[in-house]
């Protein structure tokens, strides 16, 4: 029998919870109680779960810990995770990302973090070491910063050569060809209509990247404002927003199997940060965006809170699972890749991060 | 202020004990006034984790940690350059912060 883990970081806690029909869940105590939890990685490879979250007290600071047990226990290595040199003049503001690469890379996992900049572990999230590529980069005193802060929140490697895509807000899209040494911006047709120029080469304001599952030069974008996809590794983009009840939104989920198959979950516009309507809807495409289909059955008539550009996930099972968490605190679980909803649990604190995975080895 | 002869008596918050085995208080052995970045480097040998949650990687004291040295906060005197002289108590305390 399949467990599934689904792990929710909230502005005040993890909650950890299971379940082996991904209808009802068994619902962990808090972990990290009034720490916010922006980000988890669930790492299955080699034969066992382990759970990484970026932690952060707003009195302590940020820190990764790791848990190889399901939260019964965690360690946080002793000189820290991820930190800046001392030299470096500069210091972790939050872990907004931490993203295990493919299995045949075991060990690596990616972290993207406040403010802008990438790391890499090569020993499962227990060490992290800064790109430099990315830090040096001339553009890097032009980025700016999104109201949640200034970060790279999306770390994209492809599976299949040293292609890694990264997105920041503000900054845009980068790609880097040879595995993190040199980063190019790559954010042709993406628009930011917020710049006096509104086609600027970078400092478009992506809110979340996936890259497809069966076509690796294949990404799809949700931007502030604006919904994208690429063919060709990010070079051009061209808008998929047709068909959505609107273009902005924070969330964007690339199916882990089949091609041409995403997530969004539109929220109506920058100034009006709530659902169309105040109907809360996933919409989905099997079409690479042609054509989308309105998934609401199991969510609410009505909902006026956000979905942040974390706190959604896709499981690797079959049929596939979907799952976001609203900043009203209500986090939703569908095992049939968004036909239906149920609700997991509500009255959490604000959901900021969802991951969910099958669990191995335990 | 309670320190102990010839040292410095810092106070740890509840929070933190642990970090630091498992004590309220910590004295540190000082014989001339000390910069408190100094003091702070003597307290945290040996417990790298505590002193991550004091200060962030550039050295700087994180922004929701208050530091008063003989009941004054370091923020109004000199930071962390402010002299620690022996027999003063220091108080580590998490600021009003959060919602």
């Amino acid at each position: 029998m399949t467990t599934t883990l689904l792990a929710i970081g909230t502005k005040k806690g993890l909650w950890l919870a299971t379940s082996t029909d991904r209808l009802t869940w068994t619902l962990s105590d808090p972990h990290f109680l009034m720490q916010e939890v922006a980000s988890v990685g669930i790492d299955t490879r080699e034969g066992r779960t382990r759970v990484m979250a970026g932690v952060l007290s707003y009195h302590w600071g940020p820190t990764v810990v790791y848990s190889d047990d399901l939260g019964a226990t965690w360690s946080e290595p002793e000189h820290g995770a991820i930190k800046f040199a001392a030299d470096d003049d500069a210091a972790v503001e939050r872990i907004w990302q931490l993203h295990p690469d493919s299995a045949d890379r075991p060990g690596v996992v990616w972290a993207g973090c406040q403010p802008i900049s990438v790391w890499k572990s090569t020993d499962y999230g227990e060490h992290f070491e800064l790109n430099r590529g990315l830090w040096d980069h001339p553009h890097r005193p032009e980025w700016g910063a999104g109201f949640g802060g200034a970060a790279a929140h999306s770390v994209a490697p492809s599976p299949v050569d040293d292609t890694v895509h990264v997105a920041m807000s503000t900054g845009g899209v980068y790609r880097s060809d040879d595995g993190g040494t040199s980063w190019t911006p790559r954010n042709k047709g993406i628009s930011a209509y917020f710049m006096p120029d509104p086609n600027p080469e970078f400092g478009q304001c992506v809110h979340k990247i996936a890259r497809d599952a069966v076509e690796p030069t294949r990404l799809y974008a949700q931007n502030h404002h604006g919904v994208y996809r690429s063919d060709d590794s990010a070079e051009t983009w061209e808008s998929i927003a047709e068909g959505l009840p609107a273009d902005f939104g924070f969330v964007m989920l690339a199916h882990p199997h089949r091609a041409g198959t995403a997530w969004v979950i539109p929220l109506k516009a920058d100034g009006e940060r709530i659902p169309p309507a105040a109907r809360l809807a996933v919409h989905r495409t099997d079409d690479a965006g042609s054509s989308w289909t309105r998934l609401d059955q199991g969510l609410p008539e009505k909902e006026y809170n956000a979905v942040l550009r974390d706190a959604a996930g896709v499981d690797t099972l079959d049929p596939v699972g979907v799952y976001f968490g609203t900043r009203g605190g209500t986090v939703y679980a569908s095992a049939d890749e968004g036909a239906t909803f149920t609700e997991v649990v509500s009255h959490l604190p604000d959901v900021l991060c969802v991951r969910a995975s099958a669990v191995v080895g335990s | 202020m309670g320190a102990t002869s010839g040292g410095v008596t810092v106070l740890i918050p509840t929070l933190l004990r642990p970090l630091i085995g498992d004590r309220s208080s910590v004295p540190v052995a000082v014989e001339s006034p000390v910069p408190l970045a100094q003091l702070l480097d003597t307290l945290h040998e040996g417990y790298p984790v505590f002193a991550r949650r004091i200060r962030d990687e550039t050295g700087a004291l994180r922004r929701y940690v208050n530091v008063y040295v003989d009941g004054e906060d370091v923020r109004r005197l000199a930071g962390l350059s402010t002299p620690v002289p022996p027999g003063a108590e220091v108080m580590i305390i998490q600021s009003v912060a959060g919602g």
